[in-house]
């Protein structure tokens, strides 16, 4: 289950603007409430965690609970100062994490 | 009992939802709930205002609500919001996700999408570096819920 995220970032900004980043991931977010056929609770299997860096420096994250919906998406802002490498990480429960990245120029 | 059309209408619907979710599955409480809120702000009394909780009025599929925090605020290293947490008051699990922010967010805005198990209030408490805490609710009527099934 190689998931591939899917990540907006303007290719440029201006020293000091502040830019909006979306991002969703293809993920199940067995939410561990769900039965099968049997009647056996399905096991809870979600993205617990997901962060930005910019430059190594946090910027945002976010702890994630099974009330979010599949395929995790979200959007939120970031400052930036200077071109560099936003870096997304996913956490995944089984321990397994997806990593990308994106550049950004200043203009 | 004096069994009206419209009562008749409310008690089926509710044992209709309960049958639907298993009849057995707890909800979260208003002392979770109470809980959930007092372990964020570590027993400070969340007041009213600057943070903005978006969520739309009625939600078709209980499987991906919109929900979108606006915090008014000052993003510099000495003032800015921290974090902010989001309650879903119905849900088999009140918490729904905890956004942290940065100075180096620029803006503390976040968007994402939720489950909604039945028409519930969402309540969502801001946590700011200097130490104060806000809080907004909004009631989101949900048709379909978006849990189990």
């Amino acid at each position: 289950m190689a998931a591939k995220p899917r990540i907006k970032v303007p290719k440029k900004a201006s020293a000091g603007d502040i830019i909006t980043i979306k991002t969703l991931i293809s993920h199940k977010m067995e939410s561990g409430q769900r039965k099968d056929k049997e009647g056996k609770v399905i096991p809870r299997k979600i993205i617990n965690k997901f962060s930005c860096e910019f430059n190594g420096s946090s910027v945002f994250s976010c702890d994630i609970d099974p009330a979010i919906s599949a395929n995790p998406y979200f959007e939120f802002r970031a400052k930036v100062n200077e071109a560099g490498t936003f870096k997304f990480t996913w956490v995944d429960d089984d321990g397994s994490v997806i990593e990308a990245e994106k550049e950004i120029a200043i203009s | 009992m004096n069994l009206t059309r419209r009562k008749f209408l409310t008690v089926s619907t509710s044992a209709a939802v309960a049958t639907f979710f298993g009849g057995s599955r707890a909800f979260a409480t208003v002392d979770e709930i109470n809980k959930a809120i007092s372990d964020f702000t570590g027993g400070g009394e969340p007041e009213s205002g600057v943070l903005a909780l978006k969520t739309p009025e009625i939600a078709e599929n209980g499987n991906s609500v919109p929900v979108s925090v606006t915090v008014e605020s000052p993003m510099t290293d000495d003032d800015y919001v921290e974090s902010v947490m989001i309650l879903a008051e119905d849900n088999p699990n009140p918490e729904v996700a905890t956004f942290h922010f940065s100075p180096a967010s620029g803006e503390a805005k976040a968007s994402t999408r939720m489950r909604l198990a039945k028409t519930q209030n969402v309540v969502a408490v801001a946590k700011m570096s200097n130490g104060k805490f806000y809080k907004a609710s909004n009631n989101v009527k949900v048709t379909i819920g978006g849990c189990g099934g």
